[in-house]
């Protein structure tokens, strides 16, 4: 096999592997603090590259679409909290999930019936002229993916250990309880990871649209592997994720690239009964009664 | 009077109900026949749903992949193996019990939140599957001429004959269900979906009760999916998808999650939302998208029992005590 050929699958592979280890990371986040698994989160990477896409057609400059879209989905998030999450309360695990069911099918459904059925393509964010690499060709895109997936790391990792509202956030997520008892309002903490989610998913569909088209119905795979990502991680901290999103990008885009492209998809989905089913007993823990 | 059918109230609703259902179709609109006899084959997997998720307490997303694959044998015995078509049913239905046995296993060492993606997982893999396996299922662009039902020189080959051979299936499926719910089998489930390691400590085996549900919700699956394919003449595979399994939880959420005869309400008030919204698009969706967030939220027991609870209580604001 050639050279270039394996250093073209790992660069493609570290790219979608970022995204899916920012989508992760926003399931990371809402389920360590609240308990909840939130199916809707692949809706706000859709959110995010939709309303760009909108944006620079109004006539918006690239960059202050691409915020305002952030911004935009991260007011989503924060209803949607408000609306959905909140007013049920301690609800069962299988309320909660129907809700959040219901909250994407709910988004996707007007996504759909706003910009249609077909898929809408954002222009990179600096020329399409491709750098070789090793022989490979690199996008300026994937590298802004990849550099981007590193800065919102870096930056989730110090919010959550370095400042207040990051360590009221670690708080509830390690007892609850406890951190009620110190003055931490577990209904704040929950809108806020649920704005977290919403604000890093938005990131992930505006930085990768204009790589992958962005469609109505991109929500639901970019979900999964985006849970895949973070179950693999167990939930628990930034880099987990990280690794697991680059670890499911990488083995994705060599099966597509040494097998057959059609297996992609199944790809994610072996990776994802292989991880529920090794780490099942551990990311049990704290689930009874579901 | 047999067990599973308590108070008087229910057995008028009931009856009232089988009334109904057999004068439609000589009404003599094809329409309305059709449109209620896909609300039959709907409620028949929607019931299964109730019990597995409902009554066990066990989430499945991906309940439209029995659906499918039940169409789908049956499809493919009956035309490409010149199967008997009933044969073929009966075979659809114990295959797709026997698999949704086997995976019952693994899959239920998961709980909650992971079993939710995990069905959900499952259920884009076979759909995957039905896409891709087209030398056997016709792919993308379907499979067609599936042959019908027929008993002796009678075929159910009307919208009009098929139509009593669907809710007669689909009434005695909710009758077994009931009488399953009213069972010790129903009161294992129960107390599973309670509490599993209390229900453990009685003595219940969790993981086989829970996968006896599985493959006894997947069976009715099966059963209204041949009758689909046998319905429709044709398959291919976007009814069987992933929309159609969050559909079928919608179902089961409307009619209340626990609640048998439920599952025929839910079943017909989305058929219905969707017929009257068909000229304006994909709004029927956004509905149920809505729909199940607010019914969860305000009525977790379903549209029905949400309504009776909201008349009692106006009613009793308003006679004086």
């Amino acid at each position: 096999m050639a050279t270039w050929q394996l250093v073209q699958y790992l660069v493609t592979g570290i790219t979608v592997g970022s995204i899916y280890a920012i989508v992760g990371l926003g399931f990371t986040i809402i389920y360590s603090v609240t308990g909840i698994i939130n199916f809707a989160q692949g809706e706000f990477v859709m959110l995010g590259g939709m309303i760009a896409f909108s944006l620079i057609g109004l006539g918006f400059p690239m960059p202050v679409a691409l915020i305002l879209a952030v911004v935009l989905v991260t007011l989503v998030g924060i209803i949607f909290n408000l609306v959905a999450i909140r007013p049920a309360g301690r609800a069962s695990t299988i309320t909660l999930i129907i809700i959040t069911i219901g909250g994407a099918l709910f988004i996707r459904a007007v996504a759909g019936l706003y910009w249609g059925r077909d898929a809408v393509a954002l222009p990179p964010f600096t020329g399409d002229e491709s750098l070789s690499f090793l022989g490979a060709y690199i996008l300026p895109q994937s590298l802004w993916v990849i550099g981007i997936t590193a800065v919102l790391m870096v930056g989730v990792y110090l919010l959550l250990n370095r400042t207040l509202v990051g360590k009221a956030l670690k708080a509830a997520a390690i007892n609850r309880r406890a951190a009620a008892l110190v003055g931490i309002d577990a209904r704040m903490m929950s809108l806020v990871s649920f704005a977290l989610a919403a604000a890093t998913g938005a990131v992930a569909g505006v930085v990768i649209a204009p790589l992958s088209y962005a469609s109505y119905d991109m929500g639901i795979m970019l979900g999964l592997k985006g849970f895949v990502a973070a179950a693999m991680g167990g939930f628990t901290g930034v880099w987990g994720v990280f690794l697991g999103g680059l670890g499911l990008g990488l083995a994705e885009s060599l099966a597509a690239g040494y097998i057959s492209s059609s297996y992609k998809n199944a790809i994610a989905l072996i990776f994802l009964f292989a991880v529920l089913l090794i780490r099942s007993r551990r990311l049990m823990v704290g689930e009874e009664g579901a | 009077m047999p067990h599973f059918i308590r108070g008087r109230g229910k057995m008028l609703a009931i009856a009232t109900l089988v009334v109904l259902l057999s004068i439609v179709p000589l009404l003599g609109n094809n329409y309305y026949t059709s449109v209620l006899l896909i609300i039959g084959i709907h409620a028949i997997v929607t019931v299964g749903l109730c019990l597995l998720m409902g009554y066990t307490g066990q989430v499945s997303l991906g309940h439209a992949a029995f659906y499918g694959i039940g169409a789908y044998i049956a499809a493919i015995l009956s035309k490409t193996y010149h199967v008997d078509p009933w044969l073929a049913m009966v075979v659809a239905i114990i295959a797709t019990a026997a698999f949704a046995f086997a995976i019952g296993f693994p899959v239920f060492r998961l709980r909650g939140n992971y079993l939710a993606m995990a069905t959900l997982g499952l259920g884009i893999i076979i759909w995957i599957l039905f896409r891709e396996l087209d030398w056997i299922t016709g792919g993308q662009s379907g499979f067609l001429d599936i042959p019908t039902l027929s008993i002796g020189g009678f075929a159910f080959d009307s919208d009009f004959r098929f139509y009593y051979l669907v809710w007669g299936f689909c009434l005695a499926v909710m009758f077994i269900s009931q009488n399953i719910v009213g069972s010790r089998m129903g009161r294992a489930m129960r107390a599973i979906r309670d509490s599993e390691s209390a229900s453990q400590s009685l003595g219940i085996n969790a993981t086989l009760v829970k996968v006896k549900i599985l493959a006894l919700s997947a069976a009715y699956a099966a059963l209204a999916g041949s009758l689909y394919a046998y319905y429709v003449g044709f398959i291919d595979p976007p009814p069987f998808g992933f929309l159609f399994s969050i559909r079928l939880v919608v179902m089961a959420v409307v009619g209340g999650l626990a609640s048998i005869w439920g599952a025929i309400f839910g079943a017909a008030s989305v058929r219905l939302l969707t017929e009257f919204l068909h000229p304006f698009g994909d709004i029927d969706v956004v509905l149920f998208g809505l729909i199940i967030v607010v019914v969860m939220i305000l009525s977790p027991q379903g549209v029905i029992r949400g309504l009776g609870d909201l008349w009692r209580r106006i009613s009793r604001r308003l006679t004086p005590s």
